[in-house]
């Protein structure tokens, strides 16, 4: 399989969570060479994106219909790589709590969710973006 | 958001017509479920038969709904969820805080 690339800059709107979320979906379909469940993997691509690009619409840039959101996918044979790139003040991955199952709350388990789905996942804090970095095997 | 409500033996079926619950509709949800719980409502079913995909503000929603429910001494209980929907629930272990049925018969039946 050749490598997909997709590159794509959306307005910084939760409407467009739907557009890049089915992007994923359609991308987990495309994966002949997956061997796991295909459509497991379009609902993980779907969840990940969304949940990344609703952090950076509401939390980095809240809710500025001004700014935008680059959101990057890079697929070759063994890997899957998202990125979500936000222009916000950033935060420390590791200092996250997990959520407490006995306590439920509103709240908090977008980045958890991710952690759970994805191998690999990584914020980097930088200048003039932020850019969480998300990972999976495909073999 | 599509939403549609009626009335069947004493609770109100709440059914959600969106394919998607996420961070652009689920403040919607959680608002009109806080209106409904304004009401003299004792037990909300909410069905999401039709609801294909959920994130966690999509979770988030439904339990601000059951929180809500419990201090109007009401009841939300959810009915019909697919399975990616379910595992989600199962996921995030919020499973083990609403009481879920197969359908919406189910739900009623559970009283």
């Amino acid at each position: 399989m050749n490598d997909i690339e997709v590159d794509i800059v959306v307005p910084n709107q939760t409407r467009y969570l739907s557009l890049i979320g089915r992007i994923g979906e359609a991308i987990a379909r495309e994966l002949d060479h997956y061997r796991g469940d295909r459509e497991a993997l379009a609902y993980q691509l779907n969840l990940v994106l969304t949940e990344a690009m609703a952090n950076a619409i509401k939390h980095a840039h809240h809710e500025n219909a001004g700014k935008t959101v680059r959101v990057r996918i890079h697929i070759d044979r063994d890997a899957l790589q998202i990125e979500v790139y936000d222009q916000g003040q950033g935060f420390d991955l590791e200092s996250l709590p997990p959520p407490q199952p006995d306590v439920p709350v509103e709240h908090g388990r977008g980045l958890f969710l991710i952690r759970t789905l994805m191998d690999e996942v990584e914020y980097r804090r930088g200048k003039p973006e932020n850019v969480l970095i998300m990972r999976k095997r495909l073999q | 958001m599509q939403i549609q409500t009626e009335t069947r033996d004493g609770n109100l079926v709440l059914s959600v017509q969106e394919p998607r619950l996420d961070a652009h509709n689920s403040d919607e949800l959680k608002d009109y479920i806080a209106k409904l719980l304004e009401g003299n409502e004792s037990r909300l079913v909410v069905d999401l038969s039709a609801v294909r995909f959920i994130d966690s503000s999509g979770l988030g929603a439904l339990l601000s709904g059951y929180k809500n429910a419990n201090l109007h001494r009401a009841s939300l209980v959810l009915a019909g969820l697919q399975p990616r929907v379910q595992a989600m629930f199962e996921l995030t272990r919020l499973n083990r805080v609403f009481e879920i049925y197969r359908d919406v018969d189910e739900a009623l039946a559970g009283h």
